[in-house]
């Protein structure tokens, strides 16, 4: 039976036995329900990147490098540096991801970390101006390496992390000069994302891939200290009451995060 | 139009570029069934959006591995056409941002049509941009809704959608082009008729939670006058039947 056909069987009863467990109030793995998994960032894991991060939460592995070129702005801002965001889903990061052309998933995950990073305005692409129709790109690069649910939390974590550890590269002649930085990048804003399914009328937040499978409801919400920079809901509904209560989440998680990346 | 600084001015005296106050929704018409060989089918004419849907199935499914042995496989192909612009001529074919919105919008109506009621079978909802001035996904939404509704496809609700946003420091429903690409934010919302359910939830920019529960507020306010509007274009099609040529 191929992975899909024993998913639908499989979560048309894991659903019965998820609802149960989570009306008394626990989830499969004891964690409470605005409680994420471990947690852990390596920084700098590429030398040959500007910056990179190794994010993990649980067992979900998302590898960041931020890489720069020089390339030509955008006609309507020929003064500002260029971001741009791609997501891999590795195949061999899950038994459901298949190699081929980027997917609508792996495409969403890349838009929704692209959102949160560009929307708090956290790298200074005024200060990318090279030249005339010269500017620096930054090139967020998203690698699934293990998927065991939620991996836009960790790309975010990641892609902020990553951000963090980034070097400025230095520009002579119109060219980098490999190896060689002015210092580092500072980010001024971390964005956090938080993403919750909602089984029931609960949110959960960081949703294992179990949980996953039976969700009813998906909705990122990513952050900055006092904003909400970036929301993207998927599968399922919700009121407004919700939506607002989601968003009390994330900030609480987002700023644990924050906390926790800058100690 | 620009200040000091370079930047587009949205906002003066309380007014938008076009003269709308910040809750007021640009000019809609909206057309039911304007198509003949599709199941259902809807043109959208919002502001300078002109977006048109076009509905098949409950069909065979195909490929048949796509095929759900519990309910009919919903299926939405978002375009944007290449000449659907003022500025350059666009490319062709889908693009990372079509294939995200074909995404977003397909979730909406997975909320909606009663699925369980066609077994085996794909429903495909087409829609293309013919002409685009900021907020096609939410057209798309209201445009799609008409034509599935025209299609005579079993749904629990209704659905509606407008972007709300930011610009100028000021809360705006329904954005234009340039309060979409210059403004400080942008939430484009779906909402369903009678339950008042979120089915679409997007945002980029930077908003505190109170603005966006205003905003949420402004959203559910458009969605309702939208909302009388598609009735009223399903209940012209049904009256006047054939006889109401298609008008772009």
């Amino acid at each position: 039976m191929g992975e899909e056909a024993r998913d639908m069987i499989m979560s048309h009863i894991r659903r019965d036995i998820l609802s149960n467990t989570l009306s008394k109030g626990t989830r499969f793995d004891g964690r409470g329900f605005d409680e994420y998994r471990k947690i852990e960032v390596q920084r700098g894991v590429l030398d040959s990147a500007e910056g990179s991060a190794l994010a993990t939460i649980g067992e979900t592995k998302v590898l960041v490098s931020s890489k720069f070129d020089i390339v030509k702005p955008f006609a309507d801002r020929p003064k500002e540096g260029v971001l741009v965001t791609n997501g891999e889903l590795l195949p061999l990061a899950s038994p459901l991801f298949e190699p081929g052309p980027p997917n609508e998933n792996s495409i969403e995950l890349a838009r929704v970390v692209d959102r949160a990073v560009r929307s708090c305005e956290c790298i200074d692409l005024g200060s990318f101006y090279v030249d005339e129709d010269k500017v620096l790109g930054i090139y967020l690069d998203i690698y699934v390496l293990n998927y065991a649910g939620n991996f836009i939390d960790a790309a975010t974590l990641a892609a902020t992390a990553a951000l963090m550890d980034t070097k400025r590269p230095k520009v002579e002649n119109g060219k980098i000069v490999r190896g060689q930085y002015t210092g580092p990048l500072n980010p001024t804003a971390l964005p956090i994302s938080t993403t919750m399914i909602k089984v029931g009328n609960t949110w959960l937040v960081d949703p294992s891939r179990e949980e996953e499978r039976v969700k009813e409801t998906v909705l990122t919400i990513a952050t900055t200290e006092k904003h909400v920079c970036a929301v993207q809901k998927g599968k399922g509904s919700l009121t407004k009451d919700e939506f607002l209560s989601a968003i009390d989440i994330a900030f609480k998680r987002g700023n644990d995060i924050r906390k926790m990346l800058k100690g | 139009m620009s200040d000091s600084e370079g930047k587009v001015q949205l906002i003066i005296d309380g007014k938008r570029l076009d003269g709308r106050s910040p809750d007021d929704l640009r000019n809609l018409r909206i057309q039911a069934g304007v198509l003949g060989e599709a199941d259902g089918s809807a043109f959208v004419q919002w502001g300078g959006n002109k977006v048109i849907c076009g509905v098949y199935g409950p069909r065979e499914c195909i490929p048949r591995h796509d095929i759900n042995p519990y309910r009919a496989v919903i299926k939405c192909r978002y375009m944007m056409s290449p000449f659907a612009s003022l500025e350059e001529h666009g490319r062709s074919g889908p693009s990372r941002r079509s294939t995200e919105l074909s995404k977003v919008i397909r979730e909406v109506f997975e909320n909606l049509i009663i699925a369980e009621r066609f077994p085996n079978t794909q429903i495909d909802i087409y829609i293309d941009v013919l002409q685009a001035e900021g907020g096609t996904r939410t057209a798309s939404v209201t445009a799609a809704a008409v034509a599935l509704a025209n299609a005579g496809i079993p749904m629990k609700d209704m659905v509606s959608a407008v972007a709300v946003g930011k610009a100028g420091n000021v809360l705006l429903v329904d954005l234009g082009k340039a309060e979409d690409n210059f403004g400080q934010s942008d939430m484009p919302v779906a909402i369903s008729a009678r339950d008042k359910k979120i089915l679409l939830l997007q945002m980029d920019g930077m908003l505190t939670r109170e603005e966006i529960k205003t905003m949420l507020d402004m959203a559910e306010r458009g969605c309702g006058k939208l909302n009388q509007e598609q009735a009223n274009a399903l209940k012209r099609f049904y009256e006047e039947g054939e006889e109401a040529k298609f008008r772009m």
